[in-house]
């Protein structure tokens, strides 16, 4: 399968030539496969952005070379062609709406491709339709709520029919709502239309929905793998000073404290399920409970889940008394 | 203080007068102002009042939302209607010390002050009723023989557009920023007019330094999604001048003709 994207020793430096030139991007050599949904984390300046619009030659590489679909970014021919190829989101929704209206800024993409009026206005409805925001079509952009705003964006780039779209940090200006608007549209367009997604993120729970994490530091990739294999090495991250998904920090706490659970825990689910598998073998060994008694303790322990620790003791203690009640 | 200013805002609709063609409702709106200029007596300007009243009725507009807008004009129309009244030679009204009141520039204060207010209505309706991309586009259109001429008639709509689009969003900034600097104690309204200008420099700056941020962020996001200026691009809405835009536009120029010639 050809590569969606690749870059080679990508180097990026700025500022006046000489002493005062800053490298934003030291060496990056990385794949992104049609498909896929990558999500990238660093600290500010640590060159996610600048990668970003390397990405669809917003930023064109000092040295090394960035390839889309195989066309070089750094020939001025291939423009806008890679352009059309890979779209771009950008942070503040305000400053990338051009026009004054939902369904004319969807348009202002195909338009500039010189696609038939026509054929704009079934993509345009298209789009909108991909983005759920068919019915504020005819709204003014500054009326619409910062997630709407910023679906109002991603169907502007929808409408130029990309095959990756490349959204910088598109959830930072957002409440939490816009947020979980903005990842299930993003999300969606992943799995259901097949669009390559590379999302530059601050929020690791955003992260752990990707296929691939990419962490960047001082302008280079210092890790890059599955969610779970990335989120895993808790210490890696603390050290680079990042977060990761709160569940994953209590899993590596509990664990460092003499619990048993897998390092990897990505979401709840999963760490509710690891709980109950924890406690599930101590009731076992303990009392050789039957399926139907297994299930009932998980249910407690689902709703003791978020209590930990102490309360759990506590229906030791009980279960104990209880036991030597009926014994006694 | 910036929610009354109701030029450049547009109030989406479907009403007759939001269909027409825009280069129609331009042609229209330009005829009204050479008549306003042409008209000289109450009648007249009664007469093209009551046009721009029916035009703001026809496209559904709320006429206390249009009327607002002249309110920023209220320092302009005192102003002239005052230079009038004292400058003009006639009919003693009352005299003000050295300043003497006439009938004559009593009239002329007044059918100026209206000629005015006349002007900013009906090029408001014409901005309410017409999204701004239309309105680009009837110019862009109608300045698009002057392109041989040198005449950069797509780039000049294009940043009005943008002009237009980031009127709201710059006023709502505005507004944020005013609000930020009064509540670190800042004063905007007391003092003289020298006071006055100068506090709005913690006003302007931070305005003026995010307008630019933001002019940055646009182009880019212009560039990325293939804009390269009026070359090979299309529309998504084409100009159509149908029957109802060549009755509009015939109908109303007779009957502002007929007012500029009769009264």
């Amino acid at each position: 399968m050809e590569e969606m994207i690749r870059a080679e020793n990508l180097v990026y430096e700025y500022g006046p030539v000489g002493d005062g030139r800053h490298a934003a991007l030291r060496g990056i050599s990385l794949a992104i496969m049609p498909g896929e949904f990558v999500a990238i984390i660093g600290h500010n300046g640590s060159g996610k952005s600048t990668l970003a619009k390397h990405f669809n030659a917003l930023l064109v590489p000092t040295s090394g070379t960035v390839k889309v679909k195989g066309m070089k970014t750094s020939d001025p021919r291939n423009l806008w062609k890679i352009r059309q190829t890979v779209g771009m989101v950008f942070q503040n929704p305000d400053n990338q709406i051009v026009a004054t209206t939902v369904e004319e800024d969807v348009a202002f993409g195909p338009e500039n491709l010189g696609v038939p009026p026509a054929e704009i206005r079934r993509r345009v409805r298209e789009a909108l339709e991909c983005v759920d925001m068919v019915e504020y079509m005819r709204h003014a952009p500054h009326l619409l709520s910062g997630g709407q705003k910023q679906r109002v964006a991603i169907a502007g780039v929808v409408a130029m029919r990309p095959e990756c779209i490349v959204l910088d940090e598109p959830t930072a200006m957002l409440d939490p709502s816009g947020r979980r608007e903005v990842m299930r549209t993003i999300t969606r367009l992943n799995r259901e239309e097949g669009i390559t997604v590379v999302l530059i993120t601050h929020f690791m729970n955003e992260a752990v929905q990707a296929d691939r994490v990419i962490v960047m530091e001082g302008g280079r990739i210092v890790l890059d793998g599955s969610p779970r294999k990335v989120f895993g090495q808790v210490d890696t991250l603390r050290a680079l000073h990042l977060d990761v998904p709160q569940v994953t920090e209590l899993a590596y706490e509990l664990n460092r404290e003499g619990a048993e659970l897998p390092p990897d825990i990505l979401t709840v689910e999963e760490f509710a399920d690891a709980i109950i598998g924890v406690s599930d073998r101590g009731v076992n060994d303990r009392s050789h409970k039957t399926e139907e008694g297994r299930a009932r303790t998980a249910d407690a322990c689902g709703t003791t889940a978020r209590g930990r620790g102490r309360s759990g003791q506590a229906d030791c203690h009980g279960r104990a008394a209880a036991a030597s009640c009926g014994g006694g | 203080m910036f929610g009354n200013i109701t030029i450049g805002q547009y109030i989406p609709g479907d009403s007759l007068v939001h269909r027409l063609d825009p280069r129609v409702k331009i042609f229209i709106t330009l005829v009204v102002i050479t008549v306003l200029f042409l008209v000289h007596t109450m009648a007249g300007y009664g007469l093209v009042l009551l046009f721009i009243l029916g035009a703001m009725l026809l496209a559904h507009l709320p006429v206390k939302f249009v009327l607002r807008g002249v309110r920023p004009l209220l320092f302009i129309l005192v102003l002239t209607f005052g230079l009038h009244l004292f400058m003009n030679e006639g009919r003693v009204l009352f005299r003000l010390g050295p300043l003497v009141a006439t009938y004559e520039g009593a009239f002329r204060g007044f059918a100026m002050s209206m000629r005015l207010v006349l002007l900013v209505l009906a090029t408001s309706i014409l901005t309410l009723s017409t999204s701004p991309i239309e309105l680009t586009d009837g110019i862009e259109n109608i300045l698009s023989p002057t392109r041989a001429l040198g005449v950069p008639a797509h780039e000049l709509a294009m940043m009005m557009t943008i002009a237009l689009r980031f009127i709201p969003t710059l006023l709502e900034e505005t507004d944020k920023i005013m609000k930020a600097q009064m509540a670190r104690g800042a004063d905007f309204q007391t003092g003289n007019v020298l006071q006055k200008a100068k506090s709005l420099v913690p006003l302007l700056v931070p305005l003026f330094v995010s307008a630019f941020r933001r002019a940055d962020e646009l182009a880019m996001a212009m560039e990325a999604r293939c804009y390269r200026g009026g070359q090979g691009r299309t529309r998504m809405k084409q100009l159509h001048v149908g029957a109802k835009d060549v009755l509009a536009a015939i109908g109303s120029t007779a009957a502002l003709i007929a007012v500029a010639v009769y009264l």
